[in-house]
C-alpha cells in the first residue's frame, strides 16, 4: 500500500464527507455530521470489507473467486432461513436464532467455497465461468426456495408469515463507546465490528504466518512451493473454502444485522463491488479495507443527502437525484481499474490452474 | 473407367461417405456433452422439486405442454428466444475475441431505452409523421448504436489501459440501471395520469415491426435474430476480421506478431458484441413491447452467458440454446401455473445446465465418456 494510493482514498473521503457537511451545516454541528458519516460508511462498508477479504484468500492462494456476489446471496438466504427458522422452533428466543443464523450463512459461504474449489481446482473449470456459475446458481436457488418456502403451497411455514428473529444488537465496546460525540462511531453491530477485526487477523496471517507464506508462494509460483514440498491442492483448497466463510459472513450481514428479512438479488452487486476493492487495495487487507470504505462513504453519501434532502442548495441539485449520486462508487470502480490511480500488481499465478 | 481425377466413381463415393460419416460423428461427438449435461441438469432438477414436495413428471409435463403445446406456446417461445439469441450471440462473439462481456444487460438496457426514445419522440421532433421503412431502422439502428458505445467503453479501457472488461462491464451494468431509472422516472416516464410504473410513452405505430401472423405475438425479429445468428457466423469464419478476432481470442501475443492491430481489435470485438445486445433491446421495444418499462430486461445478462457457453460459442449452437432457454422460461408459466412449483426453478436448472457444461469433466466422470476435445480458452485471469 503506498502513500499516493492511501492519500487519494483519504482525499476522497474527506471530499463525500464535506459535501454532506456543507449541506448539514446549518441543522447540526459538522462534529456531529462527520461522526453519523463515518459510523453509517463502516456499518454499510461491513459487505464490502468481508467480500474483499473472500476474495483476498482466494486470489492469494492463486484463484479468481467472482463468485463472491452468489456466495453472499446464498449465504444471506439460509443464514436467514435458519435464524427464522430456529425462532419458530424455540418459540421466540431471537439471540440464538441470530448466532445460529451467523454460522450457517457461514457455512453456506463455505460451501460455496468448497463447489467453487472443486470446479477450478479438481476440474480446472475457467474460474470465471466457475464464479459465474456460482452466480446464477445462488440466484436460482434462493430465488426458487424464498418463493416456495414462504409462498408457495408446500411452504414450511404452512402459508403463515413466521416471526422474524429481528436484526443483531449494537454493541458497546467499554471505554471507546463512552467517549462523548464520536463514541457513536465504535457503536456497531457484531458483524460490522468482526469484520475489522478480521482484516487485522488476516493481514497478520497472510504476511505473519508460516500459512500466510504458503498461501502466498502457491498462488505466486505453485511450481516452486509444490518443489519445496507445498501441497498445492490442498493449500488452495482450504484458502477458497476460507474465502467462502468470510463472503458467508458478509452475507448474514444482508438479512441478520442490516434488516431482518430476505428480497432476492438483494446483494445488488456488492460482490463484485468487493472484489474491485480487493484490487484497488492491490491485494492487500488493509488496503481492501480502506478502498471499501470509500465505497461505504459513497453509500453513506447517498444515505446522509436524502437525510438533507431539503437543504441542498439549488446550484447543487443534483445531489438531490439519488441515481445520479448513486453512480459515483460505480464511476470510481472503473477510474481505479484503470490504473489512473496507480497499477495494481495480482498475485503471479492469479486464475491459472496447476498442473503438476 | 477413371473420371478426371484418376480415381474410380465408387472409391470417390466412398471417400465423399466416410468423410460425411466422419463429419456426422465429430457433430454428435460435439452434441454429446451440450445434452448429457441438459440431461443430467434436468434429473438434479426433477430430484430438488421432488426434495420440496412436488411431483417432478407433472411439472416437466406442464413445461412442455406450455412450451411446445399448441400453435401460441410455438409463438410465445420464439418470443421468448429472440433476445436470447441476440444476447447469446453478443455474449459469444466476445468469448471469441478472449473476452468476457457480463454487461450484455446494461447494453440491452441502452438499446431498449433509445429505440423507445426515437420510436415515440421522433416524429414530435421533425414536427412530421415517418414512413415505417424509415422509422424502424433508425429505432433499431440508434439502439443498436448504443448498444455498441456502451460496450466499447469497457472494450477501450480494456485495451489502452488493461483495466479489466470483467468488473469494467458490470460496473457499466450498475451504471446503466442507474441512468435508465433516472430516465424512466423522470424525463423519459410515460405522461399518461393512470400511469404508475417506470415506462416511456408507447412509441409510435410506424416504428413498429409487426407480428408474423395476425393472432400470434411472434414477430419478425424472430426471423431477423436467425438471420443475424448466419450472418454472425459469415463474419467470424469467412471474413478477415472475424479471422482477427479469433486469432486476438486464441493468442494475443500471436496475434500481435502476425501485424494485427489488438488494440483495435479489442475495441472492435466489444463494439460488435454490444452491438448485439443493444439490438436484442430494440427489437424487444420495437416488436413486443412499444414501450420500454424498467425491470423488464433484468436476468438477460446473465441467461446470456449460459446461451453462449451451451452453444459453444458457436452461432448455431447459441440458436438452438437460446430456442432451449426460451422455451424453458416460456413453459416454466405454465408449469407454474398447473403444478405451483415456482418458475424460479428454471433458474436452478439453467445454472446447472451451465455449470455440467463448463465443467464437462463432470458429464465425462459420470457417463464415462472418453472421447476428447480440445480445450478452449475463454478468458485469462486479472494479469493479462
Amino acid at each position: 500500500m503506498d502513500w499516493r494510493r492511501f492519500a487519494i482514498i483519504a482525499l476522497v473521503i474527506a471530499i463525500m464527507f464535506g459535501t454532506v457537511v456543507l449541506v448539514g451545516i446549518s441543522q447540526n454541528s459538522p462534529l456531529v455530521i462527520i461522526t453519523s458519516m463515518l459510523a453509517t460508511t463502516i456499518a454499510v462498508a461491513t459487505p464490502l470489507t468481508l467480500g474483499a477479504l473472500s476474495g483476498l484468500y482466494c486470489e492469494r492462494s492463486g484463484v479468481v473467486n467472482i463468485g463472491i456476489e452468489g456466495m453472499m446471496l446464498g449465504a444471506a438466504f439460509f443464514g436467514w432461513l435458519a435464524a427464522i427458522y430456529m425462532n419458530t422452533i424455540f418459540h421466540q428466543a431471537p439471540m440464538l436464532s441470530l448466532i445460529i443464523g451467523v454460522f450457517v450463512a457461514i457455512l453456506t459461504g463455505g460451501l460455496f467455497g468448497l463447489l467453487h474449489a472443486v470446479l477450478s481446482i479438481t476440474f480446472k473449470v475457467d474460474q470465471i465461468i466457475g464464479g459465474t456459475v456460482i452466480n446464477i446458481l445462488a440466484t436460482g436457488i434462493t430465488g426458487f426456495l424464498n418463493r416456495q418456502m414462504f409462498f408457495g403451497s408446500g411452504s414450511v411455514f404452512g402459508g403463515q408469515v413466521p416471526h422474524a428473529p429481528g436484526v443483531l444488537p449494537s454493541i458497546h465496546i467499554p471505554l471507546l463507546a463512552d467517549i462523548p460525540v464520536i463514541g457513536r462511531i465504535f457503536e456497531q453491530q457484531p458483524i460490522a465490528l468482526s469484520a475489522v477485526a478480521l482484516v487485522v487477523i488476516t493481514h497478520f496471517v497472510l504476511f505473519h504466518t508460516r500459512w500466510g507464506l504458503r498461501t502466498r508462494a502457491v498462488g505466486e509460483h505453485p511450481r516452486a512451493a509444490d518443489t519445496v514440498g507445498i501441497n498445492v491442492v490442498f493449500m488452495r483448497y482450504a484458502n477458497v473454502i476460507i474465502g467462502g466463510c468470510m463472503a458467508g459472513l458478509g452475507g448474514a450481514y444482508f438479512t441478520l444485522e442490516s434488516i431482518s428479512s430476505f428480497e432476492p438479488l438483494m446483494t445488488n452487486g456488492r460482490g463484485f463491488i468487493a472484489l474491485a476493492a480487493m484490487i484497488f487495495g492491490n491485494w492487500t487487507p488493509f488496503g481492501a479495507w480502506a478502498a471499501a470504505l470509500v465505497f461505504g462513504a459513497a453509500q453513506a453519501l447517498q444515505i446522509n443527502l436524502q437525510f438533507f434532502r431539503d437543504l441542498i442548495p439549488p446550484q447543487l441539485a443534483v445531489l438531490q437525484n439519488a441515481y445520479v449520486v448513486g453512480l459515483a462508487p460505480y464511476i470510481l470502480t472503473m477510474l481505479i481499474l484503470t490504473g489512473l490511480i496507480g497499477k495494481t500488481i495480482p498475485p503471479a499465478a492469479d486464475g491459472k490452474p496447476y498442473e503438476k | 473407367m477413371q473420371n478426371k481425377d484418376g480415381q474410380p466413381p465408387v472409391k470417390k463415393f466412398k471417400d465423399l461417405l466416410n468423410s460425411f460419416v466422419k463429419k456426422l460423428k465429430e457433430l454428435l461427438g460435439s452434441l454429446l456433452i451440450p445434452l448429457l449435461a441438459i440431461l443430467t441438469a434436468i434429473v438434479v432438477g426433477g430430484i430438488i422439486i421432488a426434495v420440496v414436495g412436488g411431483d417432478p413428471f407433472a411439472a416437466y409435463a406442464g413445461l412442455v405442454q406450455g412450451a411446445f403445446g399448441s400453435a401460441k406456446a410455438l409463438s410465445e417461445t420464439a418470443v421468448w428466444a429472440t433476445p436470447y439469441i441476440f444476447a447469446g450471440l453478443a455474449v459469444a462473439v466476445a468469448f471469441k475475441g478472449g473476452l468476457f462481456n457480463i454487461g450484455a444487460e446494461g447494453q440491452l438496457a441502452f438499446g431498449a431505452v433509445t429505440a423507445a426514445l426515437i420510436g415515440y419522440a421522433l416524429p414530435g421532433w421533425l414536427h412530421m409523421s415517418l414512413p415505417a421503412y424509415i422509422h424502424i431502422p433508425l429505432a433499431v439502428g440508434l439502439g443498436v448504436l448504443a448498444g455498441a458505445i456502451w460496450a466499447a467503453i469497457p472494450g477501450a479501457l480494456k485495451a489502452y489501459t488493461g483495466g479489466h472488461e470483467v468488473i469494467n462491464t458490470i460496473m457499466m451494468n450498475y451504471i446503466a440501471l442507474n441512468i435508465t431509472s433516472y430516465l424512466l422516472n423522470g424525463p423519459m416516464r410515460d405522461p399518461d395520469p393512470l400511469n404508475l410504473s417506470a415506462r416511456t410513452p408507447e412509441i409510435a405505430v410506424s416504428a413498429r415491426i409487426p407480428p408474423i401472423f395476425p393472432d400470434l405475438r411472434v414477430h419478425w425479429g424472430f426471423v431477423l435474430a436467425l438471420i443475424v445468428a448466419v450472418i454472425i457466423w459469415w463474419l467470424l469464419w469467412k471474413t478477415t476480421l472475424g479471422f482477427e478476432i479469433r486469432t486476438v481470442g486464441a493468442n494475443p501475443d500471436a496475434a500481435k506478431y502476425a501485424g494485427i492491430n489488438v488494440k483495435r481489435t479489442i475495441v472492435i470485438t466489444m463494439a460488435l458484441s454490444g452491438a448485439l445486445a443493444g439490438l436484442a433491446g430494440a427489437i424487444e421495444v420495437t416488436a413486443l413491447n412499444y414501450r420500454h418499462e424498467l425491470g423488464f430486461s433484468t436476468g438477460y445478462g446473465f441467461d446470456a452467458i449460459a446461451i453462449a457457453l451451451l452453444g459453444k460459442t458457436n452461432p448455431f449452437g447459441v440458436v438452438l440454446a437460446a430456442i432451449l432457454f426460451g422455451a424453458m422460461r416460456n413453459g416454466g408459466t405454465e408449469m407454474q401455473f398447473l403444478t405451483q412449483i415456482p418458475v424460479d426453478i428454471i433458474s436452478v436448472i439453467q445454472a446447472l445446465i451451465l455449470l455440467f457444461v463448463a465443467a464437462d469433466a463432470i458429464i465425462r466422470f459420470i457417463y464415462r465418456i472418453r472421447i476428447r476435445e480440445e480445450r478452449v480458452v475463454l478468458t485469462r485471469g486479472w494479469g493479462s
